[in-house]
């Protein structure tokens, strides 16, 4: 499918917006959430780039349901950390397990379902984690209540991610045409919510 | 009026707008790295005409001595001097007009400043075209030191000498140059053979020359961070700079180990996105 040019201007503008929160939207956490956080938004500002140079295509590349695994993991272990302290080991552990686990499961072919059940387990947790966590903050008060546009970003990357990944693997939930179609502007609306939520909240 | 805005039609692609601008952006970069007083309206008019002027004479010198491998290759043939839109003796002159305005401006600025915009003239036009082009594939070595004077020209205004930063600021862009342009000679590398242009593809073969690249790419990432480093850039904006040197390297090492035309093209676009960025980043620092 044909990239148009309002497509490319959607992912300029997440590209611009993910830049701006490995730049400065970070600056004042402490040094494992600023290392997850750069990753996260520096792989959404790389994708988002090739994105642009290489057309949709790129998303045929084995390598998304990896790199689409890196988004979500990696930002629910920062929230982990940032507000769950007494669950930091733990979550680490399974960041490190889910992610290398993905990896093996898509290296070697197999015939089982167990790389899609990994898949949406490690997807599951992760999105589940970035979608309440902000919510819970905000309704309790420990977080301003804008904080919960990050957990409307954390929905909004877990159909996202859930819709790539199983286009990926074979097993589409929507037609190829119609993520191809949301995805920028999804991934957008996601980076606006999770770039206001931390900056506003 | 008309004559003349179509003359300026004619002469506009000889200039590479795009390649051109970029220069100019580093250059403008290298000036504002040094942290001066940057608001000073001659002295940034001096450095952005003595820089276009420059830039652009030696690309249509450049034109101009090689309108007959152009006129061979079916990616430049339409090039108005390969196509013969232009006269060549009038390009000449107008490359040598422009070449000088700018050499002769920038030592008007500052000596210094002017020594090293002629060395990238005289390195671009003298070495890389007249004298290497057609005889090795090694001639992009000059081009890309030529390519990395302006940044250095730029800091060198600034500071009115040359210092460790500088250097590293010019190693960066030299660096690149090879992902750039050898990502490109790899696309056309069949019109290159048409013309008897030796390439790094034509004498080393692809896996080389990916190799080179892949190596130029982390030397470029790593001579990059050096100079922001070096120039205090804020934590945040090194780490955006980390970022975005991850990609080119990953998108390098792509093209090292599992070779596509398409990945190699995006390479090739890539690492001009990736300077844009960090020369921004550069002058964002600097304001």
């Amino acid at each position: 499918m044909k990239m148009t040019p309002l497509d490319r201007l959607l992912l300029l503008a997440t590209g611009i917006l993910a830049a701006y929160q490995v730049a400065i939207g970070i600056d004042r956490f402490s040094t494992l959430p600023i290392i997850v956080y750069t990753i996260s938004f520096g792989v959404l500002l790389v994708a988002g780039l090739l994105l642009i140079i290489l057309g949709f295509e790129v998303l045929d590349s084995p390598v998304v349901v990896i790199v689409s695994t890196i988004i979500p993991l990696s930002l629910s272990l920062g929230l982990v950390w940032q507000h769950l302290a007494s669950l930091r080991g733990l979550y680490l552990t399974f960041s490190i397990i889910g992610f290398l686990a993905i990896i093996v499961t898509r290296s070697i072919p197999m015939k089982s379902k167990l790389p899609t059940i990994v898949l949406a387990f490690v997807h599951g947790i992760a999105g589940m984690t970035i979608f309440l966590l902000p919510i819970a903050l905000s309704l309790q008060g420990a977080m301003k209540p804008l904080f919960s546009l990050v957990g409307v970003g954390g929905a909004l990357i877990g159909i996202g991610g859930l819709l790539l990944s199983f286009l990926k693997a074979g097993k589409p939930i929507l037609s190829r045409e119609t993520i191809l179609k949301v995805l920028p502007g999804l991934l957008l609306l996601m980076t606006i919510c999770f770039v206001a939520g931390f900056k506003f909240g | 009026m008309n004559a003349f805005a179509a003359k300026l039609r004619l002469y506009s692609p000889l200039i590479k707008s795009l390649q051109t601008g970029l220069l100019i952006f580093t250059g403008m970069a290298g000036y504002m790295s040094a942290r001066c007083p940057i608001f000073n309206l001659s002295t940034m008019a001096g450095l952005l005409v003595s820089l276009f002027a420059s830039i652009s004479g030696s690309t249509i010198l450049n034109m101009w001595w090689d309108r007959d491998i152009d006129a061979r290759m079916s990616r430049t043939r339409n090039r108005p001097l390969a196509a013969e839109k232009i006269n060549p003796r009038e390009a000449l002159f107008v490359g040598l007009a422009l070449s000088g305005l700018g050499v002769g401006l920038a030592f008007a600025m500052h000596p210094l400043y002017g020594l090293i915009i002629f060395a990238g003239l005289f390195f671009d036009v003298v070495v890389y075209s007249i004298w290497l082009k057609r005889r090795t594939c090694w001639s992009i070595l000059w081009g890309g030191i030529s390519g990395a004077m302006p940044i250095l020209a730029g800091r060198a205004l600034a500071l009115e000498g040359i210092d460790w930063i500088g250097i590293m600021l010019s190693l960066g862009v030299l660096f690149w140059i090879p992902t750039h342009t050898l990502t490109y000679s790899m696309k056309f590398s069949d019109d290159y053979k048409a013309a008897c242009v030796p390439t790094f593809v034509s004498t080393y073969g692809l896996n080389f020359t990916r190799t080179v690249i892949a190596i130029s790419s982390i030397l470029a990432a790593l001579a990059m961070g050096a100079s922001a480093w070096g120039i205090g850039m804020a934590w945040g904006f090194l780490r955006l700079l980390g970022v975005l040197s991850a990609g080119l390297l990953m998108l390098a090492i792509t093209t090292t180990f599992k070779p596509s035309e398409r990945v190699n093209f995006g390479l090739f676009k890539y690492a001009s996105l990736y300077m844009l960025a960090a020369m921004i980043l550069v002058v964002i620092e600097a304001l």
